[in-house]
């Protein structure tokens, strides 16, 4: 049994969880383009796409935003390799899950960045009669890129930092590593979830604040 | 696929709720008193009073709550030299931890933006600081808290799931024990968790627009109704 | 009676004085500095810290004792919240967005500082809330939330909250400003009815002139934070001697 801390444990643990925190990157790489593009498709398709699709579309990521990642990740992962196809990786299946799951927040983000732009736009656009793809491209997309970039980029935050409930279908991130680490060694508990927090912290922390300034800002721009 | 096997199974899922349940209640408690706790000492005027207060909430939010949850449940015990008979006193300290820290954001925002001239009528009146906060600033703060605290309620309770990770026996843990069992179908015993999931979730929304009603009604504003949406109310600088 | 109240003294190039139940009405252009000279009053605001208070000035008095200011081991030192909560239990004040607290009904708006800080009995405050209440004509509205009352109505409740507290002072910081011109009447009303039948000290910083006129014993142009010109309403209004003074007021009644 451990006992406290060890910085002989500590060094030999580092190569492990820093493996795991480079994995926990490219998890969070993948899985932010699927929640920042997806999400603005069903942003855009709840408001504007087909009339048959708007409803289950909403409710498809109300269900999605209001239940459990784990056993998201737990019954998709379940579904692939018993059912799909059992290659498909650990890592493809959750960065996949992940950002869909985080869509579910950022569509919402998207949304209120569309509903803040002023009624008159819209109106001016129709005046104009410039045609849909002009209306959403040249107006409404930059309009609401600006509204919603500070919101979209804090949920990105919020992901990277859920990028641990991976390690359930075994993607080698920085909980797996302690474990497997543990499992081999008896021991390495408190320097590596220690040194897994610590390094979230480092990488999140600079990023959040960066974020803060941007809504600053553009809270401050007059557009 | 079995659905015969799981229908006869869910009595046994009763148990387990209670244990979700228990857990995501205990840990909102926690980060209800953390939350307020926190948030008036982050809003304070005393250098003092707030950089604790701050350290503390950016070291929660800062970082993973999965990791957070680990640390507690095992190293942590390493650390003091102490063992939890109960590793979910460890997930509601994590949860709660994590989540009032959060939720502190809240309240501190929901603070500040209670106008000025409130607290120079109530200077005028000769109230004392602390009747200025019971009487005047929380009563009108309340109000706009609820809707994010909602938020932040809901995602707590999804976090609860991974108390399962650490070998607490809640509905998540039993939907993989069962689905591993013959005749079980695994696909099924998680589909049914998530719908339990999203039930507890609507209560939630649900309690907390009527709280939010009455709550409005007692400023003299008949709340609007909105269309029904189960949406994050949590504004961008409170997730980061 | 004890007559030794009402020494009032501002910032070191700013000073005057107002009697007990003398009615001082200031008035002058945006940011001049009446307001806040009224919020120096409600401790709302500090005064600029002088090196040595006792020879520098830059102490408001009040009754001849310090009040923005404490004796500490014999010198002058700015006061803390004990003791300004002490002293300025003798000040109320008035706002220009009335500030009623949006939580309580209207009697509650009335009654809690008497219950709270004047530790009055709940029986006693309704009574003397109820009181004034009908005094300013809203008796029926007791049990209203503040905004379901026109703005009229919310300023009348907020001089009845005042009144409650029995202050030998009361300030009034443009307390029509913010009002629909129809509502202006009842509110001034209300206010000459008090000045009539109490003996309150009242600053008053407003644009009714008429009221101005009608209710003071003196009247002080402000400009740039300082005093102007003082007097008599009917010398002021009729014949101002400054050209500050002629023009603002020229300005003003054209309105």
């Amino acid at each position: 049994m451990q006992t406290g801390w060890s910085n002989e444990t500590l060094r030999e643990i580092f190569p492990a969880i820093w493996d795991g925190f480079i994995v926990v990157l490219q998890v969070t790489l993948v899985a932010g383009i699927i929640a920042i593009v997806v999400g603005l498709l069903v942003a855009i398709g709840e408001r504007n796409g087909p009339a048959w699709l708007r409803r289950p579309l909403s409710l498809v990521f109300q269900f999605i935003r209001n239940t459990p990642l784990l056993v998201q990740v737990l019954i998709v992962w379940t579904a692939t390799s018993l059912y799909i196809n059992p290659d498909w990786s650990a890592f493809a299946v959750g960065s996949t899950v992940l950002g869909l799951h985080y869509a579910s927040y950022t569509s919402e983000s998207y949304r209120a960045g569309i509903d803040a732009i002023p009624k008159g736009q819209w109106e001016a656009a129709t005046a104009l009669n410039l045609p849909s793809h002009r209306v959403w491209g040249a107006i409404v997309l930059p309009q609401m890129a600006r509204r919603s970039a500070a919101a979209v980029g804090n949920w990105i935050i919020a992901m990277f930092k859920e990028v641990p409930t991976l390690f359930i279908i075994g993607v080698m991130e920085m909980i797996a590593e302690a474990r497997a680490f543990q499992g081999q060694h008896y021991t390495g508990a408190v320097e590596g979830y220690t040194l897994a927090g610590l390094l979230f912290l480092a990488a999140s922390y600079p990023v959040a604040v960066a974020m803060r300034r941007l809504e600053n800002r553009l809270a401050k721009s007059n557009f | 696929m079995d659905f015969q096997a799981v229908i006869e199974s869910l009595p046994r899922y009763g148990e387990p709720l209670l244990v979700t349940v228990g857990v995501t209640v205990a840990s909102a408690a926690l980060a209800l008193v953390l939350a307020f706790g926190l948030g008036l000492m982050t809003g304070s005027r005393h250098l003092a009073v707030r950089t604790p207060a701050r350290v503390f909430v950016e070291f929660f939010r800062g970082s993973s709550v999965v990791v957070q949850l680990f640390w507690f449940a095992f190293a942590m015990p390493v650390v003091l030299g102490i063992q939890f008979d109960y590793l979910i006193v460890a997930g509601i300290i994590a949860l709660g931890f994590n989540y009032g820290a959060y939720s502190s954001e809240v309240v501190r925002g929901a603070i500040a933006a209670v106008p000025k001239g409130q607290l120079e009528a109530a200077t005028a009146l000769n109230l004392t600081p602390l009747q200025k906060l019971r009487l005047v600033v929380l009563p009108q703060a309340w109000p706009e808290m609820i809707p994010s605290l909602c938020a932040f309620a809901i995602m707590l309770l999804k976090a609860s799931a991974l108390v399962s990770v650490i070998g607490v026996l809640d509905i998540t843990w039993l939907a993989g024990l069962l689905g591993k069992q013959p005749g079980q179908d695994r696909l099924l015993h998680y589909a049914v968790v998530l719908v339990i999931y999203f039930v507890l979730a609507w209560l939630i929304w649900t309690g907390m627009r009527a709280l939010e009603r009455r709550a409005k009604r007692g400023l003299g504003i008949e709340a609007k109704v909105q269309k029904g949406r189960l949406a994050p109310a949590v504004a961008a600088g409170g997730v980061d | 009676m004890d007559k030794s109240f009402g020494d009032l003294k501002v910032l070191d190039e700013l000073s005057f004085r107002v009697d007990p139940g003398e009615r001082v009405t200031l008035i002058g252009p945006s940011g001049s500095g009446k307001t806040t000279i009224l919020r120096l009053l409600m401790t709302l605001e500090t005064v600029t810290p002088k090196a040595d208070p006792e020879a520098d000035g830059g102490v408001v008095w009040v009754e001849g004792r310090p009040y923005s200011h404490m004796e500490k081991k014999g010198r002058l030192v700015p006061a803390n919240e004990k003791w300004l909560r002490q002293r300025r239990s003798r000040v109320g004040m008035v706002f220009q967005q009335f500030n009623l607290f949006p939580n309580m009904k209207v009697l509650r708006n009335v009654t809690e500082a008497q219950v709270h800080v004047a530790g009055r009995s709940k029986e006693e405050a309704e009574a003397k809330a109820l009181s004034l209440l009908d005094l300013v004509g809203l008796a029926d509205k007791t049990g209203e939330y503040p905004s379901r009352l026109s703005g009229g109505q919310q300023q009348r409740v907020a001089i009845a909250r005042a009144l409650a507290m029995d202050p030998d002072i009361l300030l009034l910081d443009e307390v029509t400003s913010a009002l629909d011109p129809e509502l202006v009447a009842d509110v001034l009303a209300v206010l000459r009815d008090v000045a009539a039948t109490t003996s309150i000290t009242m600053l008053c910083v407003t644009h009714e002139m008429g009221f101005a006129r009608d209710v003071s014993d003196r009247v002080m142009m402000f400009d740039s934070g300082r005093i102007v010109e003082q007097g008599p309403p009917e010398a002021m209004f009729s014949e101002p001697q400054e050209a500050r003074t002629q023009d603002f007021l020229r300005a003003v009644l054209a309105e």
